[in-house]
């Protein structure tokens, strides 16, 4: 059995860096899914889009929805809410930065128009999150990109349209691209 | 009609919450706190709600918006560095804990892999484990403006203040035997997570961290994991902000790029004047701190002679190294005692021998971490931020990161009381 150590060492040597980049699994466990199966749970909605399903809406037929059932917590408009105002500027006049730490939950800060959809999707209207359809997810999420002055009353957010918006604030954050690992900084960076 | 009733509880509470909205405007929304150390004993203390019980002494503080849980460790209380997991505290982005079945609840592992994988909790435990001791803290910890302050309710300023840190011995599988189950494809540099609470809590994770010392924990302290931690199981990203640890974890969806979530592009980043008013997002990981837990605010005064000084330290560097003692408001620092052993990323319990004199004294506590930093002032932390003196004293929404010294006055008659906020 000498001989094949022998030749095995090299070989696995030679193996090392290929197991790195394809890892074999080791434990076998766990059940393996189709991309049908994650089409069907995968509304995670990326900077990019790729994930938004079919649908559309406007601002103008996002308005009644909101009254109806946002109203309650984010006030006429999203203007005047008890909890957390939505707009900041008016259809039009988009308000600049820089913003105050207060100003944040206005859909104005954000730095991508898709963290809209992806957040109303999934976790709005409180308490009951998961009751909105795709169709008006897409037409709350254009008619607070109208209110804050983004886009106009009649423009079609859908699949396409949406992830092109160019927000306000977009280089209103630091680092303009987060790494890993940071940068050396002091400790209260 | 017995498995209908939790629905009925939750609609009621859901009810009395949207109520509350309107009756709170004023007052920021929050429509209870309650359990403060006057009566430990008192049954129903906390919210008459079964979930929200569940486990929980009567002794803490708790806060309730529509869309907010918040619990306060009583730090003031807490002996050694492992917190009880029902004293554990809480930042829940929604208005209900979710009541998950161990039983079906799965976590689905897809996106820049070659094998997409779902695993049963049981699959989870059938995988190498490891048992860590870490820290976890709300990267708003320490922002006494935005948590309560001069509510009587909230019981003293060390559990209200600073009291959303915790630590635990977690137990759970790292994640990157997950990931390497699945096999990471060369694109592969982030990750995201979400939760299977009400809102789909999610987070963005570097690849390079979640392959380091991450793991998917399903037990806290030799048990499982409580309902408010997460049950059945949670990310556990040690030493970072702790939204980075999501609760009730069901997916992780591996990216090719930063995923830039809800939580770390809008709600967790924070406009800074050093940077021209622009905002600082993606904090990772926090500085070193330290808080002397008792004596401190509103505690039994002093009598004099003997005093104790203990409390705990931590970063999220690794070790800490020293926790230093002042009596004299900073004037002259003494090393203190580290409880052995001390873990990395972990509360770390100081002690200091102290004789008191009788007189006004002011007591300070300043960490170092095995990197050496040190822990600042506030006035020194706010000028770093851009900040004035002023400012540092203001009543500003969102002040994260906060590590700035916490300094205790002892007055001549033993009581002792917060010395920047009082």
């Amino acid at each position: 059995m000498q001989c094949s150590l022998k030749v095995l060492v090299p070989l696995m040597i030679l193996a090392a860096p290929s197991v790195g980049l394809a890892q074999a699994p080791k434990f076998n466990v766990g059940t393996p899914l189709s991309q049908e199966a994650i089409k069907s749970f995968d509304y995670m909605i990326g900077p990019g889009g790729q994930q938004l399903p079919a649908g559309r809406g406007t601002a103008k037929e996002g308005a009644p929805i909101f009254a109806k059932r946002c109203e309650v917590c984010h006030g006429q408009n999203g203007e005047r809410g008890v909890l957390r105002r939505l707009v900041l500027g008016a259809p039009g006049k988009p308000r600049q930065g820089p913003f105050k730490a207060e100003e944040r939950d206005s859909v104005a800060y954000y730095p991508y128009a898709t963290i809209v959809w992806d957040y109303i999707n999934r976790a709005m209207p409180v308490p009951k999150p998961g009751t909105l359809t795709h169709e008006e997810v897409y037409a709350l999420t254009a008619f607070l990109l109208y209110r804050n002055g983004i886009i106009g009353e009649n423009d079609v957010m859908d699949a396409q349209s949406l992830p092109k918006v160019e927000m306000p604030n977009r280089n209103g954050f630091v680092p303009a691209v987060p790494v890993y690992p940071p940068e050396p900084k002091p400790s209260w960076w | 009609m017995e498995s209908n009733e939790p629905g009925r509880r939750r609609f009621l509470k859901q009810a009395a919450a949207l109520a509350g909205v309107g009756v709170g405007a004023g007052a920021g929304a929050d429509w209870a706190a309650r359990g403060q150390a006057a009566k430990p004993e008192v049954k129903d203390s906390h919210l008459n709600d079964e979930p929200l019980r569940r486990g929980v002494p009567s002794r803490r503080g708790v806060r309730m918006s529509v869309d907010h849980i918040t619990y306060y460790t009583p730090l003031q209380d807490y002996n050694g560095i492992i917190t009880p997991a029902n004293l554990h505290f809480v930042q829940q982005h929604s208005s209900h804990f979710p009541e998950i079945d161990a039983q079906t609840h799965t976590l689905t592992v897809h996106g820049e892999v070659d094998r997409p994988l779902t695993f049963t909790v049981d699959d989870l435990k059938s995988l190498p484990s490891v048992s860590r001791v870490h820290f976890l803290q709300c990267h708003a910890n320490s922002s006494p403006f935005q948590h309560g302050a001069g509510n009587a309710n909230m019981g003293p300023s060390v559990q209200y203040v600073h009291g959303m840190t915790s630590c635990s011995e977690w137990t759970g599988v790292p994640l990157s035997v997950l990931l390497n189950e699945c096999g990471l494809k060369k694109e592969a540099s982030w990750l995201v997570s979400e939760g299977a609470d009400p809102g789909k809590f999610t987070h963005t994770v570097p690849l390079g961290k979640a392959m380091d010392d991450v793991m998917v924990a399903y037990g806290q302290n030799g048990e499982p994991l409580r309902v408010e931690q997460g049950y059945p199981i949670r990310l556990l990203v040690p030493g970072w902000e702790a939204p980075f640890s999501v609760k009730y974890l069901s997916h992780i969806k591996v990216t090719d790029q930063p995923f830039h979530a809800w939580n770390e592009s809008m709600n967790h980043s924070i406009p800074r004047a050093d940077i021209g008013g622009k905002s600082r997002w993606y904090h990772f990981q926090f500085a070193p701190k330290s808080i002397i837990t008792r004596p401190s605010a509103g505690l039994t005064p002093l009598k004099k002679g003997y005093v104790q000084i203990t409390g705990v330290a931590w970063t999220g560097a690794g070790v800490v190294t020293k926790v230093e003692i002042s009596t004299d408001n900073g004037r002259s620092w003494k090393e203190s005692k580290l409880q052995t052993p001390v873990h990395s990323k972990a509360h770390t319990r100081f002690t200091y021998d102290w004789n008191w004199d009788g007189e006004e004294a002011v007591l300070m506590s300043r960490a170092t971490d095995e990197k050496g930093d040190f822990q600042l002032s506030r006035f020194d932390l706010y000028k770093a931020w851009g900040l004035s003196d002023e400012d540092a004293m203001k009543p500003v929404r969102g002040a994260i990161h906060t590590n700035a010294i916490q300094p205790w006055r002892v007055a001549r008659d033993g009581s002792v009381h917060d010395a920047m906020f009082s």
